[in-house]
């Protein structure tokens, strides 16, 4: 929507495109307020976003800036009445620091013949990509495309359009109660014919840096690592609202360790412990009956009541399972501290055993394309319900009624008054002196792309878990998600490694130690690696810190009652913190109305269009294209209904799609 | 503003749903009745094809449907090209896969699928498998599929490896599975033969008599896996139930690895009576000896005899009897040559009556055949052994698994049944205590490895009394092996009748049985030596009950003390009247 044309009343206002505020902003528009959902940045969903490799450069420059325009002293008096206050916004954004970029592979253009002949074709990601053309007048301007947008590259609507990549349709199934996700690791098919020349087991071909700049768009790089647990909030939520409908999903297939100085897999289901080469029988009797114990342990106080004051480490060397026991599921199922009280362990691995089996054979899911479609599924959703979208727009001002303290209105990037009841906004938006000095806490990370499998298997397909207990006492633990080219996050014959831990310094100091022991560099030229080392390398990598603000509750702020901060990516692997405040503020925001009730049918939704313009008309269009772009995704069946809907141009739907980051 | 989103309300919703359906029924109601007009005019052209396919999709369960399509290809095969047939049946299989998708298990799409499978002029075999492997995927416990694919894997020749790996493969992703377990059993004796060398139990030649037994192997081996594969297949197997000790299909499948061969059939004992002028045949399984082509040969003679088993009840039984004409052995100063011809199975057994003797017999002992180790196979005692130790070690870790602790009961039989005996008995009472819902089973198991372990005690002791008191039987078994007992003491068990089996007692002199609950005498049937048979404190209520008593003409002594029938006036009449013969009656 043009952003200098916006209605001027609206229910909610929400500043910031995150997993919370996407997701109250999709259950505020379900219930029928009327939502506008603003974001300062080009791209959707702030620090869950994801990138491609060349958009990810373009987030580093910026970062490394050190945030967007300086704040601008601007005169807002001509908009505010008498007995209204002023609250103005911050413009910076300062939630990364410490960007560090670490390239390993050569700059240089492989001497390759294939790849000469390839380097012939213009190296610009900026090119539509291949398999793209012909569909880029067939876009659906919904929220969950736009991302791919900002790249300035043609548009892939993943959901009305399917990839070459995404015709194995077997592979991916949209998520539903129970319903089993086909396995995660299927041959990559399709891909090898994508890749050109590059073989899959390219492990030990060199890749280059221009390679992986020519096939950036291949990557989908999450600025936060998580994962979905099969029953956790997020995953309940995203069934019992349909909006499920709009992503698919790929089980986790492996959990690893690493275990003295050796990267192993940790058995955690039931066929895991069955099929494990490491593990006596006893070892898996013993290791079965703690965690079923585990499952229900509430039932069983008696076995742990002597420990209820005592850590969990100790409560596992009290419960005779041995070192590499004790060590799988304290670091891999917990996930815990050694420290951690005996309950909260217990209950940590309930959460992790629970989830199990739900869909396979570990607890958890990963979005395909990478964790930032998750914000954009909730923002589609909201914006189906009528919400409206604006990117590259935000609020300078909140004014506030000076007799009841309360937000009236706020004032938009084009000195607009647009008067709303509540105001929803992320942490990163507000202004340091309305912070009642709040220790902001922040997540180390790391993005490596590596050449190789941590943990060499029969398929070169894994999404693996791996954790790290600390490698020092006092360390936190470091949780590494190794991605595969089948979850559309990397290109095929690289991998992408997110590390993510609680940060005590720098992310690189956090990180480094660990990325040292898991990973080499790549062998430089002349210098054949004589093959010892199974380590993958690293061909690039980023750190940086991001600020964690989840602990700052209601109270840390001195804002008026009914403007809602939504904290930014906790540390936790899971998203129950975002997916909880989300509910708090809803209840709030409507505290009569249901959260997130499922989404009707698209054949069940009637659409009565209040304005001139045949706006109505579009809009059901529109619905009608995503009904079929989501019965595609669910069923992978014919293509017919959404190939016939024409290009959808819808006069009330979100923003066209930005211009690319880096051409700005 | 723009366009506001309305939802249907839920009547208006539920309106259209009952609409749709009553449209739905009327046209499948209108169709099926097209359909069995057109079949019983016998059209069998496409357009009832076309009919029977739109019926079919919505219900795949619908067998006279298939029938009539069936009759329909099969006319068109008459009438068409063989590529139109191709084409014709390859649509049918694609038809099929669409009701599959409907209802995976329905018995008349995997059925017509297998058929049509057949008829295909070429077919592809290989998209058969891998509609198989789908189903599976999403489904490994569909047994139709099982099926399916065992008939596509027969006729299009997969290498037997290969399958192995399959189920290597399902069972790896989830063990609790019976179809993967059974298929394993059925291929690797075809992959990993055994040796019947290997597998053949040591043991000595019969002793028993002075006539040879059969010299073949009493066990058969082509069931059996070679020990190599086998112990990697038991280690495959305790992964599974040490990981999920209650899952029982890893156990049965246990039970088969350890299992045995049925034994060979033969004729396990000849016995001679002179004096009774009868013979006594016993096979190693029940047989109906009218029609296995019995005959018996007496000093190069055939004879002409009347077999019947040992109790009318019986038409099959591993014992039979006849009796021969008179004056044939009666003369004790002859001797006389017997033998028995199983013509059926190409095996025979002799037995000689030697002068002055009374009786004669030639047979296999329990002891040689190691008869009751057999329900373990009898591999190499040293890996029983180890399979026991892994059992004790998960029992210690699940003292309650009931599973385990049969197995190790199996086991332990099959090691050394008389040395294991108490602490057999010791998990057997843990066993009622644990699974109480299946203490009647155990008890009867129970008995069954007492009687066991007694025959061999008698068989070692080679004496012809047999007392088994106070064992906690509730049940009989093995009888046939008792053939030769002449005293039987049963007294204080929890019997509650003597089953017709007993009746295979044929040598029985004096019957036990006091103190338990019998109230059934049926097996006391035409034991034509039996003089003295003791009941106390029983539950024999009616004079009908002791009527069969009267097929043993030399019953002398009856003892009824303590029981319900002692009550009945007149019983001391009553019972000297049905029972001259008794000389003795306690009341």
């Amino acid at each position: 929507m043009a952003a200098d044309n916006l209605p001027t009343e609206f229910d909610v206002v929400i500043l910031g495109t995150g997993l919370s505020e996407s997701v109250i902003a999709a259950a505020c528009a379900r219930v029928g307020q009327r939502v506008l959902h603003v974001d300062r940045r080009s791209y959707y969903a702030a620090n869950w976003a994801s990138f491609t490799f060349n958009g990810l450069l373009s987030w580093i420059d910026d970062n490394k800036q050190g945030g967007q325009s300086p704040e601008e002293v601007l005169d807002w008096s001509g908009k505010v009445e008498s007995g209204e206050d002023i609250l103005p916004l911050s413009t910076m954004d300062t939630s990364i620091s410490n960007l560090e970029v670490f390239c390993y592979t050569s700059e240089e253009p492989e001497e390759d013949e294939e790849e000469k002949k390839e380097d012939a074709t213009p190296i610009s990601t900026l090119s539509p990509a291949p398999q793209s053309e012909g569909e880029e007048g067939n876009q659906a301007t919904s929220p969950t495309d736009n991302r791919r947008n900002h790249e300035g590259e043609t548009t892939l609507d993943i959901l009305s359009e399917s990839p070459p990549e995404q015709q194995d349709q077997e592979e991916c199934a949209p998520l539903a109660e129970d319903q089993q996700i086909l396995s995660s690791d299927g041959e990559p098919q399709g891909e090898e014919q994508l890749s050109g020349s590059a073989p899959t087991q390219a492990k030990k071909k060199k890749i280059s840096y221009t390679k992986i700049v020519k096939e950036g768009r291949r990557f989908n790089i999450d600025l936060v690592s998580k994962l979905m647990y099969s029953r956790g909030l997020l995953v309940d939520l995203l069934i019992k609202s349909n909006v499920s409908r709009y992503a698919e999903f790929k089980n986790v297939s492996r959990i690893l360790t690493y275990r003295q100085g050796k990267v192993e897999q940790v058995p955690c289901s039931r066929a895991d412990v069955f099929g494990s080469k490491e593990l006596t029988v006893v070892e898996k009797r013993m290791l079965m009956k703690f965690l079923t114990f585990c499952l229900d342990y509430e039932q069983h106080p008696e076995e742990y009541q002597d420990f209820t004051e005592r850590s969990f480490w100790e409560f596992l060397q009290n419960n005779m399972l041995t070192e590499n026991l004790q060590h799988f599921v304290l670091h891999s199922i917990a996930m815990v501290p050694r420290e951690t009280h005996t309950e909260e362990g217990l209950r940590s691995t309930q959460h992790f055993l629970r989830s199990l089996g739900r869909y396979g054979n570990t607890p958890f899911l990963f979005p395909i394309y990478g964790l930032g479609e998750i914000p954009q599924c909730f923002c589609r959703m909201c914006a189906v319900f009528g919400g409206i979208y604006c990117l590259r727009h935000s609020v300078q001002c909140l004014v506030l009624d000076k007799e009841s303290g309360r937000c009236k209105a706020v004032i938009d990037t084009c000195g607009q008054r647009i008067s709303c009841s509540h105001f929803v906004v992320e942490d990163g938006y507000i202004r340091e002196e309305q912070r009642k000095g709040v220790e902001h806490k922040h997540i180390s990370r790391a993005v490596l792309i590596t050449d190789g499998l941590l943990l060499q298997s029969e398929s070169e397909q894994q999404i693996s878990l791996v954790t790290v207990p600390p490698l020092e006492p006092g360390a936190p633990a470091v949780r590494l998600v190794e991605l595969c080219s089948s979850t559309m996050t990397c290109m095929p014959g690289t991998y992408l490694v997110h590390l993510t831990c609680p940060s005590s310094g720098s992310a690189r100091e956090d990180l480094q130690p660990v990325v040292s022991r898991l990973f080499t560099k790549p062998a430089s030229a002349g210098e054949e690696g004589d093959g010892s080392d199974e380590r993958p390398a690293v061909l690039w990598a980023v750190y940086f810190n991001m600020r964690d603000s989840t602990a700052a509750d209601r109270s840390g702020y001195d804002l008026p009652g009914n403007v809602h901060v939504c904290s930014g990516p906790d540390a936790a692997l899971g998203s129950d913190h975002s997916i909880r405040l989300a509910q708090e503020v809803f209840r709030q925001l409507a505290p009569h109305e249901e959260f997130c009730p499922p989404a009707p049918n698209p054949e069940d939704i009637v659409y009565d269009g209040d304005g001139g313009q045949g706006e109505g008309a579009g809009f059901s269009e529109a619905a009608q294209a995503e009904e079929g772009a989501a019965e595609e995704a669910e069923e992978s069946k014919e293509k017919e209904a959404s190939q016939e809907s024409s290009p959808v141009e819808v006069g009330e739907m979100p923003d066209p799609p930005p211009a690319p980051l880096a051409e700005e | 503003m723009h366009g506001r989103v309305k939802l249907k309300s839920t009547a208006q919703q539920e309106e259209e749903k009952r609409k749709e359906r009553e449209k739905k029924l009327k046209i499948y109601l209108t169709s099926r009745d097209a359909c069995f007009t057109k079949r019983k005019e016998g059209v069998l052209d496409e357009e009832v094809l076309l009919l029977t396919q739109q019926l079919l999709s919505s219900n795949p369960d619908f067998a006279t449907l298939w029938n009539y399509r069936r009759e329909i290809l099969l006319h068109l095969e008459t009438v068409r090209s063989e590529d139109e047939i191709q084409r014709l049946y390859e649509e049918e299989l694609s038809f099929l896969e669409a009701c599959l998708k409907v209802n995976p298990k329905s018995y008349g799409s995997w059925h017509h699928r297998g058929w049509v499978s057949t008829r295909l002029p070429r077919p592809d075999w290989a998209r058969e498998l891998s509609l198989c492997e789908r189903c599976l995927s999403l489904d490994d416990r569909n047994f139709h599929c099982w099926d399916y694919r065992r008939m596509v894997v027969r006729v299009s020749g997969v290498p037997v490896d290969q399958e192995l790996q399959f189920t290597d493969r399902l069972i790896g992703s989830n063990f609790s599975n019976y179809s993967s377990w059974h298929y394993r059993s059925t291929l690797l004796p075809l992959l990993h033969p055994g040796s019947p060398e290997a597998a053949s139990p040591q043991r000595e030649p019969p002793t028993s008599s002075a006539c040879s037994s059969p010299s073949t192997s009493p066990q058969t081996h082509s069931h059996r896996v070679c020990e190599e594969q086998l112990l990697k297949e038991y280690e495959l197997v305790q992964n599974a139930f040490f990981t999920d000790p209650n899952d029982q299909s890893a156990w049965f499948y246990y039970r088969w690895l350890l299992g045995r061969a049925e034994r060979e059939e033969m004729i396990s004992c000849v016995y001679v009576s002179r004096e009774g002028e009868r013979v006594v045949v016993a096979f190693s399984r029940p047989v109906n000896a009218l029609s296995v082509g019995l005959l018996l040969v007496v000093d190069g003679q055939p004879q002409q005899v009347n077999w019947r088993s040992a109790h009318p009840r019986l038409r099959h039984s591993p014992m039979w009897i006849c009796d021969l004409p008179p004056g044939t052995i009666s003369d004790t100063s002859n001797e006389h040559n017997l033998t028995v011809h199983w013509t059926e199975r190409h095996t025979h057994r002799d037995c000689a009556l030697y002068t002055g003797r009374s009786e004669s017999w030639c047979r296999d002992s329990a002891t040689d055949l190691e008869l009751f180790r057999s329900e373990l196979s009898v591999e190499k005692s040293s890996v029983l052994q180890s399979e026991l130790q892994s059992c004790t070690q998960l029992l210690e870790l699940e003292p309650q698994n009931k599973w385990c602790l049969l197995t190790i009961i199996l086991l332990m039989r099959a090691l050394d049944p008389l040395g294991y005996e108490k602490e057999t008995l010791a998990y057997f009472q843990t066993l009622k205590e644990v699974d109480s819902m299946r203490t009647s089973y155990y008890s009867d198991l129970c008995s069954k490895f007492m009687i066991e372990n007694t025959i061999l005690k008698m068989e070692y002791a080679e004496v012809r009394v047999f007392s088994l008191c106070e064992k906690n039987l509730s049940t009989l078994c093995h009888l046939d092996q008792l053939l030769l007992v002449t005293h039987i003491n049963l007294s204080s068990n929890q019997l509650l009748g003597l089953p017709p089996q007993f009746a295979m007692l044929q040598c029985l002199e004096v019957l036990q049985a006091d103190d338990n609950a019998i109230e059934n005498l049926e097996g006391v049937y035409h034991l034509s030596k039996l003089e003295e048979v003791s009941l106390r404190n029983n539950n024999i209520t009616q004079l009908s009950d002791l009527k069969i008593l009267t097929t043993c003409p030399r019953l002398a002594r009856l003892d009824l003390r303590g029981n319900p029938i002692t009550q009945i006036a007149n019983i001391q009449s009553q019972l000297a009247e049905l029972l001259p013969s008794i000389t003795e009656l306690l009341l």
